[in-house]
């Protein structure tokens, strides 16, 4: 297997995309991994049938993000788009429930350096995803 | 550097061989064929050499060869120069559920232009049924094309029964050979086709050429106008250095086939056999009558994408028939076709292998599928068998909503 070296050609996604792509941050690997963040708030988009899904669990104290987990089915752009979207809100101290609401598929896309133009709507799923997630969380504390 | 090329139904490596041929005809002889002096009379000449070697391995005669710019191009030559010549005779034209886009966008053009257009399901192997041919012919039909050989799934027609049908009908029948010449039968008279398409591309010869074989007698219209050469069927100075190199590749793949049959089929059946291996896995096509070079296998709940580019970045190269790699972001109509829910069709990779594939390269790309298809069946929410895939509804859903 090793003799199978690495050769570092570009395709079409930017560098971050690969990043998160090969590196995905915060994806749930195992259902221990989704219980340790004790979440309060799941949800899920998209159809197998489509060819992508994505699923998201949060974890809100204080009215902010604190930890994320996800999956997703797709292609490199589905799962890179996860991937920071879950960076993105989780980040500095983790992001008000208020604005997270507020992230669009551009925000995604901006901060991943852009996608192919056939790619776009995979990045669309990620925040549908996340205001599922955040509807459930808002219905599990009433 | 390393690389593991599984594409060879995508293009293959022109040989050296070839490569060799052809280079004269972009040095010293670059004249124009169809010039009157000496440096037009020496392209002319190779143009007739590479003419009558072709006709030969195909047993036909020369003046039934067209040299075309593309597999794509003979596909069109044959469809719509058929059909639009031979109009008066008839507006039903047949064709299948698994051709290549270079045959199936043909169609859906002609029916757009007044054609009553039948396309035949496959099984869930991917074969015609010779009876659904039958019953399709009807007083009116003109014409049939059938790819020989299914670029996706390998399936290998009984392409003879089919012509023979056709003739008894009265009916043209065209078929799609190029993924077939490495393989199979490609005597044009024995298999008793009208037409026949066949390209550069895929016989470790140039992309950007290849063939119609039109039998004598069999009228079509040209897609092309100009300076009339090919017989008037196809204008535009020949691409001399292809048209040699694609003779000589076509002479090469003749002499070496059943020594790569042999070799490959044993590696292909070693391959799929280590595959199915993997927890739900499908194979996609089938197991007899299946092009000696293909693989194509569907892994449960992963998209067939992603992995493509984690192989990728082994430098392992391979397809998919998954909707996110396809331009108009739809599933295989292949995959789909023999009655695989979407969600398998997202899953299948295709790994075709070429005469430069090693056992041991088949092994080292084992290693990495294993270990991508874990790695992506763990970021996957979905958690489906094969089993429950196979059963899942067998139509192509409305996605995008
Ligand atoms: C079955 C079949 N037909 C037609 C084509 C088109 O050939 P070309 O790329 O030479 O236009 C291909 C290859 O892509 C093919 O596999
Ligand atoms: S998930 Fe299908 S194109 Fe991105």
């Amino acid at each position: 297997m090793a003799d199978i070296k690495k050769h570092g050609k570009e395709w079409f996604y930017s560098k971050i995309v690969k990043e998160h792509f090969f590196h995905p941050k915060n994806m749930a690997l195992s259902d221990k991994d989704i219980e340790l963040i004790r979440p309060n708030g799941v949800g899920e988009v998209g159809s197998p049938a489509c060819g992508d899904v994505m699923r998201m669990w949060i974890s809100v104290e204080n009215g902010k993000i604190k930890r994320c987990r996800w999956r997703t089915f797709g292609c490199t752009s589905a799962i890179a788009s996860t991937s920071m979207l879950s960076v993105m809100i989780t980040e500095k101290g983790g992001m008000k429930l208020e604005e997270a609401e507020k992230i669009t598929a551009k925000d995604i896309l901006d901060r991943l350096g852009g996608l192919p133009p056939n790619k776009i709507h995979c990045s669309v799923l990620g925040d549908q995803a996340l205001k599922a997630a955040i509807k459930d969380y808002r219905k599990n504390e009433k | 550097m390393k690389e593991i090329y599984f594409d060879n139904a995508a293009t293959t490596k022109t040989d050296k061989r070839v490569l060799k041929e052809m280079l004269p005809y972009f040095k010293g002889k670059y004249g124009n064929p169809n010039s009157m002096h000496n440096k037009g009379i020496e392209a002319r000449q190779a143009i007739e050499e590479a003419r009558q070697k072709v006709s030969n391995i195909l047993n036909c005669s020369k003046e039934e060869i067209i040299f075309t710019g593309s597999g794509t191009e003979s596909d069109n030559l044959a469809i719509f120069g058929y059909a639009r010549k031979n109009r008066d005779k008839g507006k039903h034209i047949i064709t299948t559920k698994i051709e290549h886009h270079a045959v199936s966008h043909c169609f859906e053009r002609l029916s757009k232009e007044g054609f009553d257009v039948t396309f035949l399901d496959v099984d869930s192997e991917g074969f015609v049924f010779a009876e659904d041919l039958k019953k399709a012919i009807r007083n009116d039909t003109i014409f049939v094309s059938i790819i020989y050989a299914n670029n996706e799934i390998g399936t290998i027609q009984n392409i003879k029964e089919l012509a023979k049908i056709c003739k008894e009908k009265g009916v043209a029948f065209h078929t799609d050979a190029c993924q077939a010449a490495n393989y199979c039968n490609i005597d044009v008279l024995d298999l008793g086709v009208d037409m026949m398409t066949l390209n550069g591309s895929k016989i470790y010869g140039p992309k950007g050429v290849g063939i119609l074989y039109k039998k004598k007698g069999v009228e079509i219209e040209p897609i092309l106008y100009g300076g009339g050469q090919e017989n008037g069927i196809r204008s535009g100075t020949e691409n001399v250095a292809n048209i040699v190199g694609f003779a000589k590749a076509l002479e090469l793949v003749y002499e070496e086939k059943e020594k790569e049959i042999r070799k490959l089929t044993e590696l292909r059946d070693y391959f799929i056999n280590e595959l199915l291996k993997i927890p739900d896995t499908k194979l996609n096509g089938p197991r007899e009558n299946r092009l000696p070079n293909n693989v194509n296998v569907s892994f449960a709940n992963i998209e067939g994408e992603s992995l493509l580019l984690l192989l990728n970045e082994e430098g392992i190269f391979a397809s998919t028939g998954s909707a996110c790699s396809s331009k108009d972001l739809a599933p295989s109509h292949v995959v789909t076709a023999i009655g695989n829910s979407p969600e398998i069709a997202h899953s299948s990779m295709r790994f075709s292998l070429g005469k430069d594939i090693t056992k041991k390269q088949i092994d080292i790309a084992l290693g990495f599928i294993e270990n991508f298809v874990k790695k992506l069946r763990k970021m996957s929410p979905l958690d489906f068998s094969i089993e429950e895939l196979i059963m899942k509804n067998k139509k192509a859903r409305e996605c995008g909503e």
